[in-house]
Order: C-alpha cells, then sequence, then structure tokens
C-alpha cells in the first residue's frame, strides 16, 4: 500500500485554535479539549498541534523536530546537520507511552543556528537556508524527516485521535499564547506519522479540512520555485504557497487571502472603487495559479498570530468566538464551548473572509 | 418531565434516551453531539449546550427548541415537525426538508433552504430573524423561506448568489429589491399591499414563539422572490 | 484513360423517384458534378469532379441525392492501401508533389481520446455549473515574478499587457485569401460578440475590419503581407507566425490567380502577383534574431500589445519553447501535427512534426522545470475538435486553445479537404464572389457564437464534475487526468497517471 508521497491522499478533518491576544501563555490542555467533541470528523489515523512561545529559553534557535525511521537514519543525518548548524541543544522529543498511540519512530528535537559560512557562501539569509535544508531532508527517503523547524514554536503530530497524540506528547506541559490543532480523516492509507497534521515550514504551520480540486495546479506551480511537494498532501502545498506568498514576496496576510480564496470575477466587477478593483484583479491575474478551488478551511499559525480562512463558495465550515483577550476558531461551535464554556461574540465567517488574529510581543 | 445529562453521552445514547423518555424533555450540557432527535416524531425536546450537525435530521413531527446556537446542517431532509433555535444555525440549514418549519432567532449560514421542497398539502417553511449567507434557498424547490434582519443594522441583509437555482416556492426578504443582486432565474419584486396578509400568516407563530410584534415585523419594505415561469435550462441542451 | 485512369472516389446516387429535376444541385456545384441533358430531359452527372461536400445534397429540396464512396477499389492489401496506390499513380501520371488540404486525415494517434478527465466523488463535492459561479475567464500574457509597491506600501497594480478572453478559446489564423471575406466577417463579429479573439492570419486586414480590434490578433508572418503601422496598431495583439502544424518548415503560395481585387489590395501586392510566405522569417536565422523581432513590433506598438509567436510542434518543442519564452515574447502558441490547412504538400502534412499533447505536455514541464512558466502563456492548437480536448488541454497545461477548422465546419464546412481548389461551394475556402454570398456572415456569427457558447458550457460542467469553479485551477492540473492504453513512457511524457492509478 502507497503512503503519502507515493499517491496522494485526500482526507476530511477537524481543526482548531486558540490564541491569546495579550500573548498569554497557557498549556496545550485547552486545545486538545477543542478536539474532543469534533471526535466524529476525525477517524484515528492522524492528529496533531502546533503551540507558539513554547520555547522561550531557545527562542533565538530553529527547533527541528524529526521522525527518523532507524538509528542509523538519526545518526547520518545528525552529521549531515552538524555540517550546516550549530546544534546548541540535542534530546528526545519527551512522550508518554499510552496504549492509544503505538509504532512510534525515533523522535528527536535539536535547536540550532544556520552555520554563518553556510550562509555566506550560499548568499541566502537563515530562513531560506532552513527551507532548503529542509525540503532537502524531506525529498530524500533516508529515513528522516523534519515536521517542524520554526523558531519558538513546535508542531506534534502522530498517527491516533488528537486528544491522545496531546497527551503522548505531553502537551500540558508546554506553554504557548497561540495554538492549532488538527484531527484527520484520511481515505485509503494505514496512516503515516509525516503525513499528519499540521505542516509546517519556518514558523508557519498549516492545519486544514476539506479536499481541494485545484491541488496539481498549485504544485506545479509552487513546485517551479524550488519547493518539492514530498507528502503530495493539500496542507503541505497550501504550506509552501503560504511561505512564498508571505516571506518571499513579502505579500500581506489580506492580500494572500485575496489570491488564495479570490473574490469571484463577478463580485470584483461590481465594485466601485476603480482603484480596489484594478488591486483584486491584479492580485488574481498575477497570482492565478496560486488560486485555491474545492472545499477549505485553514488555521495558519505564525510567529505573533495566525489567520483562518474559508474556501469562497465556504464548503467548509468555521466558527469564531472570543472571550476577554482569547480569540477561539474551529471546525464546529461545540469546540470552542470545550475550550471556553462562556465565549462571546460567536460567528462564522463568510468563504474567503479570512480572520486575522495578533498577538502581543510575537512580532509579524 | 425528564431531564438528559448530555455531558458524558455520545449521540447514540442521546438518542436512546430521548426514545425512553416521555413526549416532554430537556437535554442539558450538550456539546456538538450530531444526530440528536434524529426522525423524532411525537416528542417535545428542549436543548441546553450546543448540539451537534444534523440536528433533528429525519426530523419526523417533533418539536425541538434550542436555547442558543446550532451547528451545521440542521433539519436535514426533514419530514416534519418544528425547530427552534434561539441563536444561530451555521450552514446547510433545511437541506432539502419536505415539510415543517425551522424558526431561528439569530443569524444563518450558507445554503439555508438548499433544495427545500414541498409535497402534498404541507410546505417547508423556514424563517431567520437576522441575516442569512450565501447561496441563500439555492435550488428552492418549494415551500417559504423569509429573512427578516432585524437588528441587523448596515449589514447586508443576505449574502451572495441568492436563489441560484430557484425553481419553486417563494422568498420574502426584509428589504427593498434593489438590495440584493438576483440570478436571471428568478423574478424578484416589491411586495405587493395584498401580499401581507399571506406574510402575516405565514410569520404569525414565529412572531409568537419569540414573542415579536407581528404589525412591526411584517410592515416595511419586502422583496417577494419567486421562479422565472420559463424554464431557464431547456434551450441549454440538444439532443445527440 | 488507360494506365492514368483511376476510378472515381465518390458516386452521386440519385433517387429517380425524389427527383424532379429542380436543377438545383447544377447551380450549387461549382466543380460541375451535376448536368442536365435537355434532349431527354434529365439530370446527368460526373462523379469524377465530386469531392464529397455535399453541398448538393444539402440543398436538394426532395432529398433525392447522396453521395456514396465508391465501391470500385483496388484488390485489399493491409501494405498498399487503395490510397498508397491511387498516389503513386497520380504522381506518376504527373511528376508532382502531393498537395492536399485540412489536417492530417490518418489514423494517427490522437493523444486526446486516450485521456481521461476526473470528477468528485465524495471527499469533495462537484459544483453544479448552472446554478453556482463558474469562472471560465482567462488572461494570456506575462505574469509578474514579484509585486512592487509604491512609497505608500499599496501595490502598484501594473501587469504587463494581457489579452482577456472569457473562455479560452480563440479563433486560430486563417488569413483574408485562403478564406472568403465573409468567413472572416462571421469570426470577427463572433469573436466580438464572445469576448474572444479573432487571428488576422498573414493576409492584412481590410480597413473595414479594424473596427473589430479590440478582439483582433494581426499577424506577422515571412512574407509580412498588408504589414504597416496601422495594421500592427489594429488589434489587441500581434502574432508572429514560424509555422503552422500542417506544414512545419515550409512556407505558403498563394497562387496569382487568387491574388485578385480585394485580397491583393489587402496584402498590399499587386494583382495577380503570387503571395509566396518564404519558408523562414529572413530575418530570423537563430533565436536571438526572434528577440529582434519581438522587440522590434513592441517597439512599433509601444510595448502595448502582447506578442505571440506560433510555432509548429516539432520534436525539439520543449527547446524551442523555452528559447521562445526567454526572447521577450509573452504568449507561445503550439501548432500540432494534425492542425488543418488551406493547403499542404501531403508528406509533410502527415509525417512532420508531433502530436499537440506531446508538445504541450513537454513545453509545459520544461518551462516549468526552467521557473519560466509564468514569463509567457500557452495557446495550443491542431486539433481541437471538442469541449473535452479543450478541457484535456487546459488540464495539460494550456492557457487556451486555438480552434480553426471546428470553426469552419460550424460554418458549413463538410471536411470534404478540396480548399486548395478554391472552389468551395459552402462559400468558406474560395473568392468567387457568386459562392462567397452563400455564406451570410450574420448566420455564421450566430453559429459560431452558439458554438463557442455550447462549449463554454460543457467546459463549464466538467469543471464543475471536478469541484473546480475557475479556470484558473484546471491549468496544469494533470492529477485531473488519467491515460488509457498509453505507454509509459507517454504517461511520462504527459505527466499523467495511468487510469486506476
Amino acid at each position: 500500500m502507497k503512503l503519502e508521497g507515493q499517491v496522494r491522499i485526500p482526507s476530511g478533518c477537524a481543526i482548531a485554535a486558540a490564541i491569546s491576544r495579550e500573548g498569554r501563555r497557557f498549556n496545550g490542555e485547552k486545545i486538545a479539549a477543542a478536539m474532543r467533541p469534533m471526535r466524529e470528523r476525525s477517524n484515528g489515523l492522524g492528529g496533531g498541534f502546533a503551540g507558539y512561545g513554547i520555547y522561550p529559553e531557545y527562542k533565538d534557535f530553529f527547533a527541528l523536530h524529526m521522525f527518523f525511521e532507524s538509528r542509523d537514519a538519526r545518526k547520518s543525518c545528525e552529521s549531515y546537520l552538524k555540517e550546516r548548524f550549530e546544534i546548541v541543544q540535542s534530546e528526545i522529543m519527551p512522550t508518554r507511552k499510552i496504549p492509544e498511540i503505538t509504532d512510534e519512530p525515533i523522535i528527536w528535537r535539536y535547536f540550532v543556528a544556520p552555520h554563518r559560512s553556510a550562509l555566506r557562501s550560499l548568499q541566502v539569509d537563515e530562513n531560506e537556508f532552513v527551507v532548503r535544508v529542509a525540503t532537502k531532508i524531506n525529498a530524500e527517503t533516508n529515513g528522516a524527516h523534519i515536521f517542524s523547524c520554526g523558531k519558538n514554536m513546535g508542531a506534534f503530530k502522530a498517527v491516533g485521535y488528537p486528544e491522545d497524540v496531546a497527551r503522548f506528547y505531553r502537551l500540558e506541559e508546554y506553554e504557548g499564547y497561540s495554538w492549532i490543532a488538527h484531527g484527520r480523516y484520511p481515505t485509503n492509507t494505514p496512516g503515516w506519522w509525516g503525513g499528519a497534521h499540521p505542516f509546517a515550514l519556518l514558523d508557519r504551520a498549516v492545519v486544514h479540512n476539506g479536499e481541494i480540486s485545484s491541488y496539481d495546479a498549485n504544485r506545479r506551480c509552487v513546485e517551479m520555485f524550488g519547493y518539492k511537494c514530498s507528502l503530495m498532501t493539500d496542507t503541505e502545498v497550501i504550506t509552501y504557497i503560504m511561505d512564498r506568498l508571505l516571506r518571499v514576496q513579502g505579500l500581506t496576510l489580506t492580500e494572500v487571502a485575496q489570491i488564495v480564496a479570490a473574490p469571484f470575477w463577478s463580485t470584483i466587477d461590481a465594485i466601485d472603487d476603480p482603484e480596489e478593483r484594478e488591486r483584486l484583479k491584479y492580485l488574481r491575474t498575477a497570482f492565478s495559479s496560486l488560486l485555491i478551488t474545492g472545499p477549505f478551511s485553514i488555521i495558519l499559525g505564525f510567529n505573533g498570530g495566525l489567520m483562518a480562512l474559508n474556501d469562497r463558495l465556504k464548503l467548509r465550515s468555521s466558527v469564531v468566538g472570543e472571550k476577554g483577550d482569547a480569540v477561539y476558531i474551529a471546525s464546529e461551535e461545540a469546540a470552542i464551548r470545550a475550550m471556553e464554556e462562556n465565549v462571546e461574540n460567536v460567528w462564522a465567517p463568510a468563504g474567503g473572509e479570512p480572520v486575522i488574529v495578533y498577538a502581543k510581543e510575537g512580532g509579524r | 418531565m425528564t431531564i438528559i445529562d448530555a455531558s458524558n453521552l455520545d449521540h447514540r445514547e442521546i438518542n436512546d434516551k430521548i426514545r425512553e423518555a416521555g413526549e416532554e424533555m430537556t437535554i442539558r450540557g450538550c456539546l456538538g453531539q450530531r444526530f440528536i432527535a434524529t426522525g423524532a416524531s411525537d416528542k417535545k425536546i428542549a436543548i441546553e449546550g450546543v448540539p451537534g450537525n444534523a440536528l433533528g435530521s429525519y426530523l419526523n413531527g417533533a418539536t425541538i427548541d434550542v436555547r442558543g446556537n446550532a451547528q451545521d446542517a440542521v433539519g436535514d431532509t426533514m419530514n416534519d415537525g418544528t425547530i427552534i433555535v434561539r441563536g444561530d444555525v451555521r450552514d446547510v440549514a433545511g437541506y432539502a426538508a419536505r415539510r415543517g418549519r425551522i424558526y431561528v432567532r439569530g443569524n444563518a449560514g450558507y445554503r439555508v433552504g438548499v433544495h427545500m421542497k414541498a409535497y402534498e398539502d404541507k410546505s417547508p417553511l423556514i424563517v431567520v430573524g437576522g441575516r442569512a449567507g450565501s447561496f441563500l434557498g439555492e435550488y428552492q424547490a418549494g415551500g417559504s423561506i423569509v429573512v427578516l434582519g432585524l437588528g441587523i443594522g448596515d449589514k447586508p441583509l443576505v449574502g451572495d448568489f441568492p436563489c441560484a437555482g430557484m425553481h419553486g416556492g417563494k422568498m420574502w426578504l426584509r428589504c427593498a429589491p434593489d438590495r440584493v443582486r438576483f440570478p436571471n432565474q428568478v423574478l424578484a419584486r416589491r411586495i405587493e399591499e395584498s401580499e401581507r396578509a399571506e406574510l402575516r400568516a405565514l410569520i404569525a407563530d414565529y412572531c409568537r414563539v419569540f414573542d415579536l410584534d407581528l404589525d412591526e415585523t411584517t410592515s416595511g419594505a419586502f422583496t417577494v422572490v419567486v421562479p422565472n415561469a420559463s424554464n431557464p435550462y431547456r434551450q441549454l441542451r440538444v439532443d445527440n | 484513360m488507360g494506365a492514368d485512369f483511376l476510378y472515381p472516389e465518390f458516386e452521386v446516387v440519385r433517387n429517380p423517384n425524389r427527383c424532379v429535376n429542380c436543377r438545383i444541385c447544377e447551380r450549387q456545384c461549382s466543380n460541375g458534378v451535376h448536368g442536365w441533358d435537355a434532349k431527354t430531359k434529365t439530370m446527368t452527372q460526373d462523379d469524377a469532379k465530386c469531392v464529397d461536400c455535399q453541398r448538393c445534397v444539402a440543398m436538394c429540396p426532395t432529398r433525392a441525392l447522396k453521395i456514396v464512396k465508391s465501391d470500385c477499389v483496388f484488390r485489399e492489401n493491409a501494405n498498399w492501401s487503395n490510397d498508397a496506390i491511387r498516389e503513386i499513380h497520380k504522381q506518376a501520371s504527373t511528376g508532382g508533389a502531393l498537395l492536399s488540404s485540412m489536417g492530417n486525415p490518418t489514423t494517427a494517434p490522437i493523444y486526446w481520446d486516450r485521456l481521461l478527465i476526473n470528477a468528485s466523488q465524495v471527499t469533495n463535492p462537484p459544483v453544479d455549473p448552472l446554478r453556482e459561479p463558474m469562472e471560465t475567464r482567462v488572461f494570456l500574457g506575462k505574469k509578474p515574478n514579484r509585486i512592487e509597491r509604491g512609497p505608500d506600501g499599496k501595490i502598484v497594480p501594473k501587469l504587463e499587457p494581457q489579452l482577456e478572453l472569457s473562455v479560452p478559446i480563440m479563433f486560430a489564423a486563417m488569413s483574408y485569401g485562403s478564406i472568403s471575406l465573409n468567413a472572416h466577417a462571421a469570426l470577427a463579429r463572433a469573436a466580438t460578440e464572445l469576448g474572444i479573439l479573432y487571428n488576422t492570419g498573414e493576409g492584412g486586414l481590410r480597413e473595414d475590419f479594424y473596427q473589430y480590434g479590440p478582439n483582433t490578433v494581426v499577424q506577422v508572418a515571412s512574407g509580412r503581407f498588408g504589414v504597416h503601422e496601422d495594421y500592427l496598431r489594429a488589434g489587441v495583439a500581434i502574432e508572429i507566425k514560424m509555422g503552422q502544424g500542417a506544414k512545419p518548415g515550409i512556407g505558403g503560395h498563394l497562387p496569382g490567380e487568387k491574388i485578385v481585387g480585394d485580397v491583393a489590395k489587402t496584402r498590399m501586392i499587386p494583382e495577380g502577383a503570387d503571395a509566396v510566405s518564404p519558408a523562414p522569417h529572413h530575418d530570423i536565422y537563430s533565436i536571438e534574431d526572434l528577440r529582434q523581432l519581438v522587440l522590434s513590433l513592441k517597439e512599433a506598438t509601444e510595448y502595448r500589445k502582447p506578442i505571440i509567436v506560433k510555432v509548429a510542434a516539432v520534436h525539439n518543442i520543449a527547446a524551442i519553447a523555452s528559447g521562445i519564452a526567454r526572447s521577450g515574447a509573452d504568449v507561445i502558441a503550439i501548432d500540432g501535427w494534425r492542425g488543418g490547412t488551406g493547403a499542404a504538400p501531403t508528406r509533410i502534412r502527415d509525417n512532420v512534426g508531433i502530436p499537440v499533447e506531446l508538445a504541450l505536455a513537454a513545453v509545459d514541464q520544461r518551462l516549468r522545470d526552467e521557473g519560466i512558466r509564468n514569463d509567457v502563456s500557452l495557446i495550443v492548437g491542431g486539433s481541437v475538435r471538442s469541449a473535452s480536448d479543450l478541457v484535456k488541454a487546459i488540464a495539460l497545461g494550456a492557457d487556451a486553445c486555438y480552434i480553426g477548422t471546428a470553426t469552419l465546419i460550424a460554418l458549413g464546412c463538410r471536411m470534404c479537404r478540396t480548399c486548395r481548389s478554391g472552389k468551395c461551394n459552402w462559400g468558406i475556402a474560395t473568392q468567387r464572389p457568386e459562392l462567397v454570398e452563400r455564406l451570410d456572415p450574420e448566420i455564421g456569427r450566430k453559429r459560431l457564437v452558439n458554438l463557442v457558447s455550447a462549449w463554454k458550457l460543457e467546459l463549464a460542467e466538467m469543471m464543475g464534475g471536478m469541484g473546480i469553479n475557475s479556470v484558473e485551477a484546471l491549468r496544469g492540473n494533470r492529477l485531473m487526468l488519467r491515460g488509457v492504453g498509453l505507454t509509459e513512457k507517454e504517461l511520462e511524457v504527459l505527466g499523467v497517471s495511468c487510469a486506476g492509478e
């Protein structure tokens, strides 16, 4: 049977997020609780989380979370890393043995900084350098997989139901100001740890619900720019689109939303302000291959905030609620109520309407 | 009256308890459990908390009263009965409903009343007190949809593409016709004064349930939408 | 007679019970097939002149006529086909190279027919094309690789010149001269009504057609007929014709007898002079020379018009396209091996070049591998026969398709493949006034509008089935295709998986 990367596997899912606008940190139990009422949306073949602000003591270093198939794979990959990075901390990922999560690979965590000489010789900044290393390691079948590589954040994922994944990774021991979560319902796979979500690149992590119909148009576009869609999942290609548009092109989150979930031409044509009409026409035309069609609801986490976005026909649901400085987002209101019973201002964003939340001191 | 504590029950257990209970009951502590009261006929069910998707699907005459918000697919393929939601409903409420009533005090999501139809002497009715999302009444084939826009301020009453593919039934929107863009397949016009009585009869029960003033609610600008009588699709096909 | 005699290919069958001797067939046939014997008061016929254009069949008021393929054929031979033998005889008796019209009619592989389209089931929903918004609008031209912001931080919405199409279909280049004025008028009017583009071909442009400028592509070919400042500015884009799928590597030759009156004036050459299009552009002997022509045309039009470079699909097409993409051109048009023509040497038409499906797949992938796919748009033609061919072309990577033969059929063509005779009974591939007037440009316009509207609907339906509501998301989306009956290598070149995979 083929795994992700050998074949494209569509999946349905549950997503959720919680963020403190004040940058207040809270542990991972809350986001894990959100996934319980949405158990029907997963099938035990994948769950995952990403937390932001969880490694303040290492905030200037890239936190690499890695799966290894064997000790040998880890050793050879580690020497590869050593040539490129200063490794300030190298440790086995703390996990909890539970009957619900089994067959785990070797899970390791490194905190690293690229060697300056390596950056100089390639003439790239450290972010681009990390992207290239992660892309290379993940594209090769060397028994090593980087599933998280941002600063002061980390993704945690496994085959299992998300609430079990949270216990497995001891998320109650981490404190972050922003969390995103995913429960997976893949359609035809035995489930693979690397294929679970979120998919993360640098500090950007994406969780996603739905199967997009534009996948190959999007994939073949981003692959022009050095990305390699080795997992062949929607979440992976969406993450690359985000990286391309936000980091490389320097677009704003709102502009990105207007590209990937572009307003219909009929809507653009009906806009009175000619400047706005021209701007939207420009974005659609310039980045036409990055329009995402088909059902999706995504949450994009990044250092300093998050964005939730639905496809323009709104074929997947998402709900937003607030309480104090906290903002909650989920596929279902019940998940929000599981995080905060007395949530206020509950509303459902429209298709293509981005919900962008920033946290203090997070930077942009 | 029976009290069902749903906080540690899954949807099968809840529905078993509904079947075991007498005519009237209150379900407390709902948190996302799906399919509550599916196919129920002779019950009166009050719900506290957030019931999950497909609340009252295939409902067959029962009355459901949700004290807060409900999620997606409320009253999916409903056959008869009443679903009252005192908060909001999300997407696809009343999909393919054949009879019965869905009363929403708050706002409704996308594709409300999609493919709602009528059957024999009964005709379904959806009334939304606040706003409705895009694709309202998509493929509407029968019955009535009313959107009142109570207290919504300047926000649009409905989203984009209302009545896409509407081919039966009637829609009443509490706004002037020029506030909304309609497809060619429908005729949208200002209410005729002679129709006010029909509208009053349609939503009198809704106003009673939510304690609203019927005169005030049925006054002012209304747009009535009905399908364009000529089949708009026939000329698109040629025998081969 | 004797060794030169070949039995007629077609026989005219006249039903005497139905024929009322109205002689309409006689008047309708420019080939002189039908005659009238005044003595016996009966219709006569010369089957040898019949080209099976079916004009008489369509016009016979009593349905008394039919044209059948003759059953008087040579002894069956799987190696020496009837056509092969006939061609030898024709050459032996004349010493001439064979000349044919319209595209390659052989049983050459048609890859469109080996590709199947996907549809959504369960994991994501199909979209209803009749009731939900379904977008077929496309823009052809260079797309920016970097956005630009003004001092206020706002995006500068400045794009290189773009061609807007309401549906990704364009009418392929067919010159005034090769087809009639009325055919051109029908194409121009239909393109205007549809919000798409038609193409002048290399025959120049009459001034009374300048009104269709916003929907016109003007062509610059090696003969440079009718090319002048106003002409270049008349359309929305300029197409440099480097080659044609039906006859890659050779030029064109419109004989002097067709260069009469208006055609001569429009081409800006003397009446009766042969219109010879050289095989190459004599200012382009290398790829850097193409850049020179592209830029000179841009200079002449103040960089306001996209430049299309049209090439025939030949073996090295991917590298050629890469060179064109780097020449400053905005759009590459690839014309496939089965593309149509007014006249082409038979051997070249049937044996030179490669199928457009493979060429398109190779070009799209090559441009992506080089990271320059966004620098150009791709149009393919030769031959796109239906909306499903169109969908497959877009999924393989095309931005839009040229349709030529399909438009002629819509105008009445029965594919008799004798365009070169200039005696087209349907008023399309002819300059004879009495034949041209048979084609009413208004009826032609309506039929073309009908055709493209029907394809647009079919395109929307197939897109909807795939859960795609904008054609942008179909472009290059090869996951939406599967191959049947193809070798692994063919699948590899096409970049699609086998059905069932």
